[in-house]
């Protein structure tokens, strides 16, 4: 992958565009030279510095979060990690991986904030605290929403990796200690991609990223912005198991006989027919499974409220979007053309119908926050 | 006259750290570390279904992706007095050894080596002496002259696009980097190399838990069931992966991470005398049983305590005892009900946080009072240090012959002597010779697990207490196990069905809490004392201390001058917040 579809000019580029000769350009090369107090001999790589295309700066905030959105970001297939920092972007800032520490690192962040102002990618992962006014995540002796609001304030758009920058995650779960909340509960005027789960899968995080790198552009999202291609199909749409679903062929228990067949996990609890994810289809660590291929349930960890709709052990019989008379208890085996029926229905849901299961999820995290209290 | 320099961020750390240390006479002669994030994972848990537990808890840290769900359902299952099958032993036990490899691996080339590597020597490398190097060094296949020639160019092509990305900033050209350029460049080559490996081994976790990071796990056993004649289940091609998996690991670790270790290790051997705690205890809950969870005396990893850097004795540790393992909130922001000195056993641990520190933004913690979001451990009143360095001294102490030959192999092959293992050197050495250790017992294991189906056992899991209604009414335990940063342990209260206390006390903790009632010192503290300082605006020495423990929270480090005039911030990246 290159950026050749980026439109950018170097500076170089755009100095010789103005008017400006080759020998003005070394005369500004040599004085910016001086100036970042550099030696002399320095001045042919700020030169080719300048003469080279830029790749796309990168801000990677880090917040109320486990960091397992940066490890599964390092997993990616393709692009492999190293092909995208060293060729794709300049990943400019983030806790994770960078050499620097303390003010170096926070001057290395300053430096490229400003310089490509209104031009870098904000990446967010993890939520940000406000409850007594955003003590509990303070870097550098400032706290998350500050540091949110000052980076998003020249960003070109932001994508928030993972359910807590999404959604608020699990320490928005009941009862929320630190009052969590996700980064669109802060910042109103930027574009925010939506990257749910916990984390995403590593290729759906770079492909976002390879995506505005190669047309230039933010892919097409949905009603909730998420992006289309990777979050428009439930996992139960796509799951291998499904057959089985349709059939009424249900594991029962774990390590039971159904269970080393491969039926259909829904009576464990499986969130998989309410869930938006792309498991199904692309699967985890370059294509190897997914929970439910391992014999685990779902549990919808790209769901907003996820951590509230449990017991996850237990199913839910009222899913939403499937209809009340549509659980799989009530369909069974006897029942097979009923369940066929409502495969047509929910393949076919609109984000209109998304939004009334969005719906129904809150109201159902509500439900279990009370039961949780009791 | 006494420097004080603050470090935050800490980078290259999972969460947010923060140390402020004093510097006198070019060393540090204080130091204050502070954790300055907080989630209250221990309270969200509350109430909740016991079974589910481990997936909340298990977001305690992505980078340590299974550890504390290994913990919690082991606490569940101790409870409901649950005993597992051998086959989910022996899978438990290869999902932990896939994932400490996997860790130590990331740790070295990423997380730690910026801190002695100068990437910006690559560009003095000659590619030929690179590969006469690592020739004389390993027999792994990529070390032609032609190979390094190319990472050569590929990092030029780097620097001189004037982005320098995650490399901006960086330690370069500082003193205390001693590194010919030679090995810089074979360092740099293999930092590539072992970011496409550590997403190779991580499959494991995905075949047996579903993805990584943050496989899926069970109360009783593992869910991905055996079944050699269908697809559904773990099968033969399914199997053949984790082997293959688990020999490439193998190979890995002894072709490329250990040669480049002992290799790197040899130019700061002065760091054998650097970086040591000065308690010198050291605790390991022990893990990975031979036999099962139950009989501690199977455990590779072994179970233990070490008093006074007294190499002759191992003491037995229990964590049920409340007199043992207690925790103290006298410098953290936390209240106990019983007052801010009490030492509280975690079966009747809280969590009450209430922040005192400084209002935001600030530029100093008043470390006089409370500072940090990390509870304080003691064992018997006494601060420990936890990880790969007290594993690998309590298996070398007990004289287990495996530990004893890879540790007297180390200590020959660098030529330094067994005190150098009680330093900053020692613990990232530990680290390396640990993850040789698991390279073999990963093959072991799976070995075993063959042979169990061979003998026609495929159960995986228990599922007898999985019915809720089969439970006691009141019931409690502990789950613990080590943790690629050391030894780690959840206490969990259940009643009526639910979740009464949950505490969690993670191998950060041990290492970075504030100091105790007594003033004592933890880990870290007490390990960066005597740190060399050469540059306090670029006190890369600081950082060797602090990430050879390899810290799992958000975490910062302040030096300031003699004025209390912050100087420097350190962020180091990373963390195990809870």
């Amino acid at each position: 992958m290159n950026n050749k579809s980026k439109k950018e000019d170097t500076y170089y580029e755009s100095i010789i565009k103005k008017g400006y000769s080759r020998r003005d350009f070394m005369k500004f090369a040599t004085a910016i030279t001086a100036f970042m107090g550099y030696e002399s001999t320095m001045v042919s790589q700020v030169v080719k510095a300048l003469e080279t295309k830029r790749r796309i700066p990168v801000i990677w905030e880090h917040f109320q979060e486990c960091t397992g959105c940066s490890e599964s970001f390092i997993r990616s297939d393709h692009p492999l990690l190293a092909d995208l920092i060293l060729d794709n972007i300049s990943l400019d800032y983030t806790d994770t991986l960078m050499a620097a520490s303390g003010h170096n690192a926070e001057e290395a962040k300053q430096e490229s904030m400003k310089e490509n102002h209104g031009k870098y990618i904000l990446v967010v992962e993890g939520a940000i605290p406000t409850k007594d006014d955003g003590v509990y995540c303070t870097i550098a002796g400032r706290t998350a929403v500050d540091i949110l609001k000052e980076s998003a304030e020249g960003a070109a758009a932001i994508l928030t990796f993972g359910s807590c920058s999404a959604w608020g995650g699990v320490q928005a779960a009941h009862p929320n200690p630190t009052g969590s909340v996700p980064v669109d509960a802060i910042i109103k005027n930027r574009p925010i991609v939506k990257i749910p789960g916990c984390p995403p899968i590593a290729e759906v995080m770079t492909g976002v990223v390879v995506h505005y790198a190669t047309f230039g552009t933010l892919p097409e999202l949905d009603s909730m912005g998420r992006p289309k291609q990777f979050y428009g199909k439930r996992v139960h749409d796509s799951c291998y198991r499904r057959p089985n679903f349709d059939a009424g062929l249900y594991a029962e228990s774990f390590d039971s006989e159904e269970a080393k067949k491969g039926y259909c996990l829904y009576k464990l609890g499986c969130r998989g027919p309410v869930t938006y994810n792309a498991c199904g289809t692309m699967e985890w660590n370059n294509g190897v499974s997914f929970p439910i291929k391992s014999g685990y349930p779902c549990i919808g960890c790209s769901e907003d409220n996820f951590w509230d709709n449990g017991p996850f052990s237990e199913r839910l019989t009222n899913l939403p979007g499937m209809g009340i008379e549509a659980t799989a208890d009530k369909i069974g085996k006897i029942v097979l053309g009923a369940t066929a029926a409502g495969v047509a229905g929910h393949a076919i849901l609109t984000n209109l119908a998304k939004k009334k299961e969005m719906k129904a999820a809150h109201r159902m995290a509500d439900e279990n926050k009370k039961r949780i209290k009791e | 006259m006494a420097n004080r320099i603050v470090i935050d961020p800490i980078t290259r750390i999972e969460g947010h750290l923060r140390v402020e240390a004093e510097i006198k006479d070019g060393k540090v002669v204080n130091a204050y570390c502070s954790s300055t994030m907080v989630r209250g994972m221990e309270k969200i848990v509350e109430g909740r279904d016991p079974r589910d537990v481990w997936a909340f808890v298990q977001r305690t840290c992505g980078v340590c992706t299974t550890v504390h769900a290994i913990a919690s359902i082991r606490s569940v299952e101790d409870a409901l007095g649950i005993v597992i099958p051998p086959n989910a032993e022996l899978a438990r036990n290869i999902v932990t050894i896939s994932h400490a490899m996997q860790d130590h691996v990331v740790h070295f080339y990423h997380l730690h080596a910026l801190d002695w590597v100068d990437i910006t020597q690559v560009l003095n490398a000659d590619p030929n002496a690179t590969s006469t190097l690592a020739q004389s060094i390993s027999k792994w296949p990529k070390s032609s002259p032609g190979y390094f020639s190319d990472v050569k160019k590929r990092i030029k092509k780097f620097v001189d696009s004037g982005q320098l990305g995650i490399f901006a900033k960086g330690y370069w050209g500082h003193k205390a980097m001693k590194l010919p350029a030679e090995v810089n460049l074979l360092a740099v080559a293999h930092y590539l190399e072992a970011l496409e490996w550590q997403k190779e081994i991580v499959k494991v976790h995905t075949i047996l838990g579903g993805k990584n990071p943050h496989p899926h796990f069970l109360v009783g056993g593992m869910a991905s069931a055996l079944n050699l004649s269908d697809a559904g289940g773990l099968n033969i091609e399914k199997l053949a992966h984790i082997s293959k998996l688990l020999k490439e690991a193998h190979t890995f670790v002894n072709e490329v991470y250990i040669p480049d270790l002992l290799a790197i290790a040899s130019f700061y051997k002065d760091w054998g005398a650097i970086g040591g705690n000065k308690f010198n205890n050291y605790l390991s809950y022990g893990d990975l049983p031979t036999g099962n969870y139950g009989n501690t005396d199977s455990y590779k990893w072994p179970q233990g305590v070490i008093l006074n850097g007294d190499l002759t004795k191992v003491h037995p540790v229990d964590l049920e005892n409340t007199s043992e393992i207690q925790e103290f909130v006298n410098k953290s922001w936390y209240d106990y009900t019983a007052g801010d000195d009490a030492g509280l056993h975690p079966y009747d641990g809280e969590t009450n946080i209430n922040y005192t520190g400084p209002k935001p933004p600030y530029t100093h913690l008043d470390v006089d009072k409370k500072y940090s979001f990390v509870k304080t451990p003691r064992w018997q009143g006494k601060p420990m240090e936890v990880g790969p360095l007290s594993r690998m001294l309590i298996g070398y102490v007990k004289g287990i012959p495996e530990y004893k030959e890879i540790v007297d192999y180390a200590l020959k092959t660098l030529d330094v002597p067994v005190s150098a293992l009680l330093s900053t050197l020692g613990r990232t050495a530990a680290r390396g010779l640990e993850t040789k250790l698991l390279a073999d017992w990963g093959l072991e294991f799976f070995d075993q697990l063959l042979a169990n189906i061979k003998a026609g056992d495929t159960r995986m899991a228990n599922t007898e207490k999985w019915d809720p209604t089969t439970w006691p009414d009141e019931a409690k335990g502990v789950g613990y196990m080590e943790a690629p940063r050391g030894g780690l342990a959840h206490w969990i209260k259940i009643k009526d069905r639910k979740t009464e206390n949950y505490q969690m006390v993670v191998p950060t903790t041990w290492n970075a809490g504030p100091r105790d009632p007594k003033g004592q010192m933890s880990a870290y503290e007490s390990a960066l004392i005597g740190t060399p300082i050469a540059d306090p605006e670029n006190p890369v020495e600081i950082l060797r201390t602090v990430h050879s423990f390899d810290p799992c929270l958000a975490c910062a480090v302040h030096l300031y001058d003699e004025h209390g005039k912050n100087i420097s911030q350190v962020q180091i990246g990373g963390s195990c917040s809870i």
